[in-house]
């Protein structure tokens, strides 16, 4: 199951490659048939990607605002980036929450997850109710309850208020407004930690019982066996994690009301984007940025992949 | 045989290796119930606050507290310029149609990467991939401009059409893997007993892929129920609205002091995903454990 989800999917593609040789009716009846089976994700890759795709390229290079046509402005766009203060923050931003949110939720997920990989009662119970946040996690209605949690008179500060601490608006204020939105985003672990309980199942049990003849401990059979073993799930949990939280918008869009506030602290890189490509008008400047994340998420993926060598472990390998 | 060596280790582990399983058991339990108070009160708090007059809802932690009422719900219900009932038949209908659009278009795909061969297959499906890990954003602009251009703007298209085209490669390509543990042999026979390519998909493979293709509906189902920016996006107009759109539109207009409606159509627009998880928690765990979905 672990080779289905994690990098070796590439090589795992179907089908034997074409060979030119085979001329043959059957064979081109065949194609035939299966060019009406993929007309319609054909035309939607040419027409929603692929051809978007090259257009954004191009309107990198240009100032477009709609109405009047696109005009060449070679790397305006780009070097504007590196004098623009907001872009600057929304970058400063996400990376800080990719940072902070990526290896919490594979912590805690992790964690929940061992509690859970044993024979108990309620299993099936905890499994769904803890999986339950991440279904919700990217609605408006669970982005605005944050906002009540953790504005001034919120759930926290009620909380807090039982111990005798008293804070303002933690979405308000500009050295927590992020952290609100780490949390949310911490809060839906679910389906990290279901892809991680799977992949305990799959520990041969034989492993544990041998290590613990040989006198190894609880921790030194989580370091040694489980980590080890789960090394491919961490990999797609971290990678996919990555890759989703660089492109984080409903929450901070709803928790700031659109504005990335206070200060620029929940300036989500794609929410700026939004801003300035469908607020502004300016859909030069948002393809490039645009563009720019294309590349970012490129040289993320490429350093998983490389890195992958040298940490994750295929049993069968 | 093979069961009882599966199982065995399992039952010796806890007790060779826990030196005091009873306790370690109770342990375990409080841990994992603190923490489900601790993450699902937000939820519970907000229902009950929705039973709450406004002037009660910030009467602290507590989940009973002061009168109950049906206010915020009937309130709730006709806000906006044409109430939640429209919003929420909006919804439905996007819903709906982005459902049917993924499940034709995505099982059509999968049935040809899966089963037929044709030229360029293995670069196609590299491509397949590739698009599975490619931000959305860098298509936004472009398809903006381009459903502008169409004046598909205030109107479903552009939150339904990529649907039925197979934007969705996720889908895809889980329905791909799902059809080639499919034994070929069926196919065989079915092409002995005189079907087409369009035969043997539609009744064989289809019917034997039910459960790939649940998953694919839930899975749509709840991030076009949940999808926020594709309806900011795309749709301006009031009676257009889809569910999400109008609680923002809702939360920005009425600003704190209309928290009680918010709750309620808050609560209300959970409902149906929690609804459907209730009924098929099983199939949708099971798909995330094998498929990796998030």
């Amino acid at each position: 199951m672990t080779e289905r989800l994690a990098p070796g999917i590439m090589a795992d593609a179907p089908g034997r490659r074409w060979s030119r040789g085979t001329k043959n009716a059957a064979k081109r009846r065949e194609a035939g048939v299966a060019a009406l089976f993929l007309t319609p994700w054909m035309l939607g890759l040419v027409l929603l990607t692929l051809g978007p795709m090259l257009y954004s390229l191009y309107l990198a290079f240009t100032d477009y605002d709609l109405l009047s046509p696109p005009r060449w402005v070679g790397l305006d766009n780009f070097t504007a980036m590196a004098s623009d203060p907001r872009f600057l923050a929304s970058a400063g931003v996400t990376f800080a929450y990719v940072a902070v949110s990526v290896p919490l939720l594979l912590v805690i997920s992790m964690l929940v997850a061992l509690l859970l990989n044993t024979k108990m009662r309620f299993l099936t119970g905890y499994r769904a109710l803890f999986y339950l946040p991440s279904l919700l996690g990217a609605s408006v209605a669970i982005a605005a309850l944050w906002r009540q949690v953790f504005g001034d008179e919120g759930l926290l500060n009620a909380a807090l208020a039982i111990f005798g601490i008293e804070h303002g608006s933690w979405v308000g204020d500009p050295s927590t407004a992020l952290g609100t939105i780490v949390v949310l985003s911490v809060w839906a672990f679910g389906s990290t930690m279901i892809i991680f309980l799977a992949g305990l199942r799959q520990v041969p049990s034989e492993l544990y019982e041998a290590a613990a003849v040989d006198g190894a401990g609880r921790i030194r059979r989580f370091f040694s066996i489980t980590v080890p073993m789960l090394t491919p799930l961490i990999f797609f949990n971290a990678l996919m994690g990555t890759i989703n939280a660089f492109q984080a918008f409903t929450g901070a869009y709803v928790i700031s009301g659109g504005t990335g506030g206070p200060v620029n602290s929940t300036l989500f890189y794609t929410l700026y984007l939004y801003q300035r490509g469908f607020a502004q008008l300016d859909m030069g400047y948002a393809s490039a940025m645009a563009w720019l994340l294309v590349l970012v998420l490129a040289v993320f993926t490429a350093l998983f992949f490389w890195s992958a060598r040298y940490w994750v472990f295929y049993g069968d390998k | 045989m093979t069961t009882t060596s599966i199982r065995m280790p399992r039952r010796i582990f806890p007790t060779t290796v826990v030196k005091h399983p009873v306790l370690f058991g109770i342990v375990r339990h409080t841990l994992l119930v603190c923490l489900l108070v601790v993450l699902l009160y937000p939820l519970l708090w907000m229902v009950a606050a929705s039973f709450r007059p406004n002037n009660e809802i910030f009467n602290g932690l507590g989940l009973f507290t002061g009168n109950f009422t049906l206010d915020n719900y009937v309130n709730g219900w006709g806000a906006g310029q044409l109430g939640f009932s429209q919003y929420f038949l909006n919804s439905f209908l996007v819903t709906a149609l982005s459902i049917v659009g993924n499940l034709i278009s995505c099982s059509l795909t999968a049935y040809a990467f899966a089963r037929l061969e044709f030229p360029f297959k293995r670069t196609l499906f590299a491509i397949l991939l590739g698009t599975m890990l490619l931000p959305y954003h860098v298509t936004l602009v472009p398809q903006y401009i381009l459903f502008n251009e169409l004046d598909w703007i205030n109107t479903y298209l552009p939150l339904v059409v990529p649907k039925f085209l197979g934007t969705e490669a996720f889908f895809i390509f889980l329905m791909v893997q799902f059809i080639r543990t499919l034994p070929r042999e069926l196919d065989e026979s079915a092409r002995l007993d005189g079907a087409g390519h369009f035969g043997i998909f539609a009744r064989i493979i289809m019917p034997l892929a039910l459960p790939a293709i649940g998953t694919t509906a839930m899975f749509t189902f709840i991030a076009s129920w949940n999808d926020f920016l594709g309806p900011l996006l795309y749709v301006n107009r009031a009676d257009l609205q889809t569910v999400p759109l109008a609680l923002q539109t809702f939360l920005d207009s009425t600003g704190e002091n209309a928290f009680g409606e918010l709750f309620a159509m808050s609560t209300l627009s959970l409902a149906p995903i929690v609804g459907f998880f209730i009924v098929s928690q099983r199939l949708l765990i099971e798909g995330i454990a094998t498929t990796g979905m998030k």
